[in-house]
This record gives C-alpha cells, sequence and structure tokens, in this order.
C-alpha cells in the first residue's frame, strides 16, 4: 500500500483534500454549493476536448473551468441578491459545457474508458509528472484564498457591510470562483469531476455544524477532507472498488455526524433550561 | 427541403419514437421547469437528474430498462432532500450536495460493477449523455403515461403551487401544507427529470428542465402563458435537435452522427440568450435606490421574474380565486 508508486497517490490525494478543505468552506460559507458542483464537472468537457486535440489535459481543463467560473461570476451576478437567476445561469453554463463534452466524446469514438476515469477518478496511476503540478496549484490556492481571507469572510458573512465599506462583492465572489475553478479543475483527472464536489462539500459542511469559528472550521474541514481521502484510498486499495465511492459515502457519513453531533450539543445546551 | 432534411428522416423508425419522446419530454420538462426556476430550485433540479445517474446506472446493473432505474432513485432522492429540508433557504444548497456527493459515489460503484461482470465500456457514456435514437418503441407508452401523470399533477394543483413558490409565507398564512405541496411538486420533478434523462441524458436533462422555463420567464409575466412559451421552446429546439443529429451523420467526421444533446444544449442556450434582446419592462419604475433597499423582496427572492408575479397579483394571475381560500 506503501509502495514507491503509491507513494504518488497519498501525495496527490493529500494536496487534492487541502485544496477542497480550504475551498469547500468558502463553497459552504457562501452557498455556491452549485457552483462548485458545476464548475468541475463542466471542466470534464475541456479535458475531452484537450484529448481531441491531442494537447495536454490540463490545458483543456483550465481553459473550461475558468471560462465557466466567468460564465457564472459574469452573468449570474447582473441581478443582486437574486439567487434564482444565479441558480439558472450556473445551470446553464453547466449544461452547455456538458453538450460539448458529449460531443468531443462522441466524435472520439474511442474515449469511453477514458469518459468514466475523468468522471470518477483515477487515483491509482498518478504519475510523478502529475503530482507536481498539483502540488504547485494547491499552495498557490492555499495562497489566493489566505491573501484575500479578510474581504471573502466578509462578503460572505455580511454582503452588505462590505458593499458599504467599498468592497465590491462581484468582485470577490468572481476571484473565489476563479481561484476554486483552477484549484479543483486541475485535481479532475486524480479524484474525476464527480467527487472532487464530494469532497468540497461534505467535509466543509460536517465542519461548519460542528463549529462557528471561521479559523477552527476551516482547520476541520481541512482535517476531515484530509481523514475522508486517506480513507477513501486505503478501501479502494484494499477492495478494488472506485474511489469515488467511497470519496462520497464518506463525505456524507461526515456530514451526518456533524449534524448528529450539533443536535446532541444543543439538547444538551437546552437540557438545564 | 433536402438541404434541411436529409433524406429518409421520417420513414425512419426510430427517428418517428425520436420526435415522440422529444415532444413528451419537451413538453413536461417545459412545464414543470416553469415552476423549478420560480422555485429558485434550479439545483434540486439538476442534483435530482444526477441522482438519477445512480438509478440508472443501478438498473445496468441490474439488467432492468434504465428508465424505472432513473424513476426510483430520483423519487427517492427528492424525498431524501424534502426530509433534510429543501425548503429551507439557508443549508438546503449544502444538504442536496451531500445527497448529491453520495449518489453520485454510488453512480461509480455500480458503473464500475456494470462494467466488469458485463465488458461492455460504453454504458456510462448512455447512462449520463442519453440516446433518444436507441429509445425502444415498446417503452413509449410507458414514457407518455409517466410524463402524463406528473403533467396531471402539477396542472391539478398549479394555483397552490404557484402560491407556495412565489410566497410560501402567504401560502401557509391561508392554510395551505407547503411541505406536502413541495414533495407532490418534488416527486412529479423526479418522473419529469426521468423522461428527460431517457431522451438527453440524466446529466442533460437540466438543460431542458431550466433553459426553455428561464426564456419564458424572461418573455412573459402571466405564469400560465410562461408555461406555453416554454413548452413550445422545448420542442422547437428537441425536434430541431433531431433533425440537425440525423443530418449530422454526413458532417465531418463522416459516419458518425452528432450527439443530440449537444443540438439540444447549445439551442436552448442560443434562446435564452435572445431572450435577453427584448428589454424588460417594469409594472411599477422604481429608482436605483429602492431597488437596492427593497430588492428582491418584492415577489420572493427566487427569480427575475419574482418580480411579475408578486404576491399580490392583477386578477389576470387568478391567484385570488385559489381553490384553497
Amino acid at each position: 500500500m506503501f509502495s514507491p508508486l503509491m507513494m504518488n497517490t497519498w501525495i496527490a490525494g493529500s494536496v487534492v483534500a487541502v485544496i477542497a478543505g480550504i475551498t469547500g468552506f468558502f463553497a459552504v460559507l457562501r452557498g455556491s454549493a452549485f457552483a462548485a458542483h458545476a464548475i468541475p464537472n463542466g471542466a470534464f468537457a475541456g479535458a475531452a476536448g484537450a484529448s481531441l486535440l491531442g494537447i495536454n489535459v490540463l490545458w483543456g481543463l483550465a481553459v473550461f473551468a475558468v471560462g465557466g467560473a466567468l460564465g457564472i461570476g459574469l452573468l449570474g451576478s447582473e441581478g443582486r441578491g437574486r439567487r434564482g437567476r444565479h441558480d439558472v445561469v450556473t445551470a446553464l453554463t453547466l449544461v452547455v459545457m456538458l453538450g460539448l463534452g458529449a460531443l468531443f466524446v462522441s466524435v472520439s469514438t474511442q474515449y469511453a474508458e477514458e469518459t468514466y476515469s475523468l468522471l470518477f477518478g483515477e487515483v491509482f496511476g498518478v504519475s510523478r509528472g502529475e503530482v507536481l503540478p498539483i502540488v504547485g496549484l494547491g499552495i498557490a490556492a492555499a495562497i489566493a484564498i489566505g491573501a484575500a481571507f479578510r474581504p471573502l469572510m466578509l462578503t460572505s458573512a455580511l454582503p452588505e457591510v462590505a458593499e458599504a465599506r467599498g468592497v465590491s462583492n462581484r468582485r470577490v465572489e468572481l476571484y473565489f470562483l476563479i481561484v476554486m475553478a483552477i484549484a479543483t479543475s486541475m485535481t479532475v483527472p486524480v479524484v474525476g469531476a464527480l467527487l472532487m464536489f464530494s469532497l468540497m462539500i461534505g467535509p466543509a459542511a460536517a465542519a461548519r455544524s460542528v463549529t462557528a469559528r471561521p479559523g477552527a472550521a476551516m482547520a476541520l474541514s481541512v482535517a476531515i477532507a484530509l481523514a475522508a481521502v486517506w480513507l477513501s484510498i486505503a478501501l479502494s486499495y484494499r477492495t478494488n472498488w472506485p474511489l469515488g465511492f467511497f470519496v462520497g459515502i464518506i463525505g456524507a457519513v461526515f456530514y451526518l455526524i456533524g449534524l448528529g453531533a450539533r443536535s446532541l450539543a444543543v439538547s444538551t445546551v437546552r437540557r438545564p433550561a | 427541403m433536402h438541404y434541411l432534411f436529409e433524406p429518409g428522416l421520417l420513414s425512419s423508425d426510430p427517428v418517428r419514437t425520436a420526435f415522440l419522446v422529444g415532444a413528451v419530454v419537451a413538453i413536461t420538462s417545459g412545464v414543470i421547469g416553469v415552476f423549478t426556476v420560480l422555485r429558485g430550485q434550479s439545483f434540486a433540479g439538476h442534483s435530482l437528474a444526477d441522482v438519477a445517474t445512480t438509478g440508472g446506472a443501478g438498473a445496468f446493473l441490474v439488467g432492468i430498462y434504465q428508465f424505472w432505474g432513473f424513476l426510483a432513485a430520483g423519487i427517492t432522492a427528492a424525498a431524501l432532500m424534502e426530509a433534510i429540508g429543501v425548503q429551507r433557504r439557508r443549508g438546503r444548497d449544502v444538504a442536496t450536495g451531500v445527497v448529491l456527493g453520495a449518489a453520485l459515489g454510488l453512480a461509480a460503484l455500480f458503473l464500475y460493477l456494470g462494467t466488469l461482470r458485463t465488458a461492455t465500456t460504453g454504458a456510462s457514456f448512455t447512462v449520463l449523455f442519453g440516446s433518444i435514437f436507441v429509445v425502444s418503441p415498446d417503452t413509449v407508452p410507458a414514457l407518455i403515461g409517466s410524463g402524463a401523470v406528473a403533467l396531471g399533477t402539477v396542472a391539478a394543483a398549479s394555483r397552490v403551487l404557484l402560491l407556495t413558490s412565489v410566497s410560501p409565507d402567504l401560502a401557509r398564512a391561508r392554510g395551505v401544507n407547503v411541505r406536502l405541496v413541495g414533495i407532490m411538486y418534488l416527486a412529479a420533478l423526479a418522473v419529469s427529470v426521468s423522461l428527460a434523462a431517457v431522451a438527453i441524458g440524466a446529466v442533460l436533462s437540466t438543460a431542458l428542465l431550466i433553459g426553455p422555463s428561464a426564456t419564458a420567464l424572461r418573455l412573459t409575466k402571466s405564469p400560465g402563458r410562461a408555461m406555453a412559451v416554454s413548452a413550445l421552446t422545448g420542442l422547437a429546439a428537441t425536434w430541431l435537435s433531431i433533425v440537425l443529429a440525423y443530418d449530422s451523420y454526413y458532417w465531418p467526421p463522416h459516419g458518425h452522427g452528432w450527439p443530440v444533446s449537444f443540438f439540444v444544449v447549445v439551442l436552448v442556450l442560443l434562446g435564452y440568450l435572445l431572450s435577453y434582446l427584448r428589454p424588460r419592462q417594469r409594472r411599477v419604475p422604481r429608482s436605483p435606490h429602492e431597488e437596492a433597499e427593497c430588492g428582491p423582496t418584492v415577489g420572493g427572492p427566487e427569480t427575475t421574474a419574482g418580480r411579475a408575479v408578486s404576491p399580490f397579483p392583477p386578477a389576470s394571475v387568478a391567484i385570488s380565486d385559489d381553490p384553497v381560500r
């Protein structure tokens, strides 16, 4: 399980978990779960397109992810505060990217196997060459989020106050979407488009239901994501079942544990009263 | 004529079935989608479709017709989401997301096990992206029946549904069981999404659900007219896509048609973008200052069209003669 070949998997998985924990925390806080689902999911189409053209998959992912983030951020935020509009634009952006993906996949007929691994992930067989950009991006994403930590927190918690202080909600939202797009889509070849999302939402939601303090919640979110990934890699290695299955289920289990812990805490607080 | 239609279009049985199924799907999605957009549940609609993927993969594993898998998973997920509480604005996206994540995990497992057993690799593609040309004629009655049930449910309850969509508080004050209406609506949504999943694939059914309805709600202020416009837009997009997909067999690369889903998505997006060309009128002009102050509260925070169907509508919207009163 810890052979040199598997080390790449462990490293890549850990970095992915850290990225997911950090960006997922803000995605949950800002209510961007749909965007967090749509961007990596749609980016898969870019990978399919890149492989059709015979260029590096990462370029396709980057172009589609950033394009998706721009589409959601620019078109969706026009009517301020209208979540419905935002959701509609997110849905349409996602669907357009997936439609292109369907075209690319169907044009290159021998692609079915790779589609499966792009959607559901293929951590075993991560090469050294794939690990390096992921590690670099992980560090870059952490720095990008850290640098904008205060405006991100402010616009998430108190958008009106932020606006009054001259912080543009729209610009911060766009910044966050683009950072999230780049950070998550690069991990698509490793975890898969569909499951990057469960790694972002499950742990962050669980952490948020346990603690309200942002720093602690973020740390806890990263810790839970790491635990989920490590457990999933080990289980997937033993059973040979797809990694995505374990990531999805373990993420949901952590969320349920978080909900249970909170309701327990609430009831113990209420009892003396 | 032959420039648009390649010869033999209408004499081909799979194509005729495709037109029929496409019409059922487009109309059901178009009508139900108006409520989805009004209620601001685009994410829930999309998630139901993705969760349906799990059912499709499961059906593939067990060896039954995909539609039943889509339907079973969709309705289960709808009940689950309602239980966690999609009505609560805060946190409901997260709850939807967690259900979705777990379901996608299961889908991965089912597809993996299925491929192990039958050694067919195209399964994940068909489940996710669908293929309207391979719908077997035997299943058409079942598809039409399900669509009719979903449409009938929504039509029978359209006024209550509209009221709970636009202003849940007002509905509650009038004694409407908002929760029950929500469950019923989600079940109808699950049926409609399963239908669309068969036709253009689980992942892309969102296109037909959200695209035409969002377009229609930008064009008209009356909910009834929005449903009609949305159904017609969806129908036009689907039929044109089928024709284009049929023609594309002769486009490069030769001997391989382009997927219907691709054309549907492109046409739906085109329709939505075209609707931006029409300037939006407001019933009561408001200054930007007022807009910022009371902003989305008028007509519910749901959509741009929320303002059109305000909680105190003119008599033409007919919430006033609502049966629950």
